[in-house]
């Protein structure tokens, strides 16, 4: 018995969805990022509007996103994705457009880009990969860096009097008028993954609807970058960027949720 | 109408899609006409005042990648903000329209009139190898018709063009005669534009980047090969009184419009000047001006600059004749009786 025996149509439980290319992904074994994209296209091929998505790759590791989701893609310069998208939406507001976006590009570089987007309400989806760290550039201080966190710019750890504060910009942004649904999710367990990804279809649904800007934040390992195996990066997640960055909604539908 | 709001009324007419700027002075009448005028009622245009020249140049790469004719405009240092865009706008080939209404640099410099962004406009700016079709309007009507021509420059060669006024003709009224109404784009090429993936195509991505360096020179002799054929077949200038002349201006913008007046002063002293304007700064005249240079005693270049355009007269001239250059900085505009001064100091009564 092959493998072409036990993979019958009648016994296919899952399939990779059309909506990811065949490349081989970029990303380092362990890394968050190929979840990320893969729940992001399913969401979209379930939803049946591959023909109606247009995405915004950032600069950083996901730079090369549009190799590999099968959907219309624009690369925007570092920080600018929400620019792109507002330009996109104007034009095209029947369309569903997201950008997928690191903690580099979206808090630092981009920062101005993403309240401006947040705060005019701007109907698209911007799904925020916060690993802590510049990944691609080989693992330098990010604006939500740990205190203490070591990085190769920040070599004895983040020094918050010379450094400045781990920025929480899902907070901020959740604070704005025009954001409509803010949330925070992980993709470091099957458990995670499920609620990320129900996530992001509320996200797109309410893009649907016309209902106004919708964040989905993932926290993410950076095995690489934070020189751990995947097993321990994840459990270090767990233990030290959770308690910064709790997981969970903090707006739904327009209001606050608890003591946001 | 005023220089800056013919750039509006212009980009409504010629089927404008959208609009994206930010507020500087001395072209914030561009998005004030905009703002007032609605075109959205008119045409379906947006107009959007953004948060920065950075972001305005993004919307408008966004917007530009999904084929619909869109455009920017500011002054200077918004300009100079806006060039690692227009750098990704060139790399990826889109489409779009930018509007400079020069002020005096470096630096915040001033509000008053300049041209002292010729560098920046013609030879690159941004980053990398790239080109912008450069249109430089000497009259309020040419404000409003380059919006046009701009657009279908920017095209047919899936370029950014750059009209590359200053605060003079930006802010000076004139009559204007207004074209027809142009339809906005409705149909959108499907061998690139992103407007969402259908089955009967491969997904579409607009970007700059390409990390295989063999690649990524395959491109830029792309782009070179395009802007090869820009110059062969866009070049644009005037010739005024160039039949008989003996001493030739050549000078763009505002600066050929102070030269015309020096040019009919210096005739009426019985000196032969003819004026020859670039109306394309990219591709430069290099062509009409090595024709005409071996004819000449002598030729002077007006710039309201340190001298960047005489760089490009001299090239073209090839030392067939001498070549001189004049300018003011700052914001300051020299006068045509100035202008003809420094002509017959330089070249006739020395």
């Amino acid at each position: 018995m092959d493998i072409k025996d036990i993979i019958k149509p009648e016994n296919l439980v899952y399939k990779k969805t059309d909506l990811m290319t065949d490349k081989i992904l970029s990303y380092c074994p362990g890394c968050g990022h190929g979840t990320a994209h893969r729940i992001l296209m399913e969401v979209i091929d379930e939803m049946g509007i591959q023909s109606e998505t247009i995405g915004i790759a950032p600069v950083g590791c996901s730079v090369l996103a549009y190799d590999f989701m099968n959907v219309d893609m624009s690369g925007a310069a570092h920080g600018r994705a929400p620019a792109l998208a507002t330009g996109i939406k104007r034009l095209w507001p029947d369309k569903f457009v997201f950008t997928y976006q690191g903690d580099g590009d979206l808090a630092a570089i981009g920062s101005a880009e993403t309240i401006h987007a947040c705060n005019r309400g701007e109907n698209i989806t911007i799904v925020f990969i916060n690993n802590g760290i510049y990944g691609m550039t080989g693992g330098q201080m990010a604006p939500t860096t740990l205190e203490g966190m070591k990085t190769s710019t920040s070599p004895y750890g983040r020094d918050l009097h010379t450094m400045g504060n781990p920025l929480k910009m899902t907070e901020l942004v959740a604070q704005l008028p025009g954001t409509w649904y803010v949330t925070r999710q992980s993709v470091h367990t099957p458990r995670n993954v499920r609620r990320a990804k129900k996530a992001i279809r509320i996200a797109l649904e309410a893009q649907k609807e016309k209902k106004g800007l919708t964040f989905v934040e993932i926290v993410s390992n950076c095995n690489s970058g934070w020189k751990m195996t995947p097993v321990k990066a994840n459990e270090w997640m767990e233990e030290n960027m959770f308690p910064f960055y709790p997981l969970g909604d903090l707006k739904v539908e327009g209001k606050l949720v608890n003591n946001q | 109408m005023k220089g800056n709001e013919a750039i509006a009324e212009g980009a409504i007419r010629a089927g404008c899609d959208a609009y994206f700027g930010y507020p500087i002075t001395p072209q914030s009448e561009v998005m004030e006409y905009l703002m007032a005028e609605q075109p959205e009622k008119r045409t379906g245009m947006i107009v959007l005042q953004a948060e920065s020249e950075v972001a305005s140049i993004n919307m408008v790469y966004g917007a530009a990648g999904t084929g619909k004719r869109v455009m920017t405009s500011s002054s200077s240092p918004g300009i100079s903000l806006m060039q690692e865009g227009i750098s990704y706008c060139a790399g990826a080939e889109l489409p779009c329209l930018i509007v400079n209404v020069v002020r005096g640099g470096p630096g915040l410099g001033t509000i008053q009139p300049s041209q002292a962004d010729y560098f920046q406009s013609t030879k690159g700016g941004g980053h990398g190898d790239y080109r912008l079709i450069v249109l430089a309007p000497a009259s309020v009507q040419e404000m409003f018709d380059f919006v046009f021509t701009g657009f279908d420059l920017a095209f047919k060669y899936r370029n950014p063009a750059l009209i590359l006024s200053d605060g003079l003709i930006g802010q000076m009224m004139e009559k204007v005669h207004l074209a027809e109404q142009r339809p906005r784009l409705t149909e959108f090429d499907p061998s690139w534009t992103i407007t969402g993936k259908t089955p009967d195509r491969e997904h579409n991505i607009i970007t700059s980047l390409d990390l295989d360096a063999a690649r990524q020179e395959k491109h830029n002799q792309k782009l070179q090969a395009k802007y090869q054929k820009i110059t062969e077949n866009e070049v644009r200038y005037e010739e005024l009184m160039t039949e008989d002349a003996e001493y030739l201006f050549v000078a763009y913008g505002s600066s050929a419009r102070i030269c015309q007046k020096a040019m009919q002063l210096a005739r009426e002293q019985g000196i032969k000047v003819g004026l020859l304007r670039p109306i394309t700064l990219w591709p430069f005249p290099v062509k009409p001006i090595a024709h005409l240079a071996p004819k000449m005693k002598g030729i002077l270049s007006v710039e309201q600059s340190a001298g960047q355009m005489v760089e490009d007269v001299r090239l073209a001239v090839a030392c067939a004749t001498p070549v001189e250059h004049y300018g003011r900085m700052g914001g300051m505009v020299p006068s045509p009786e100035e202008v003809l001064n420094v002509l017959v100091n330089k070249f006739i009564s020395k």
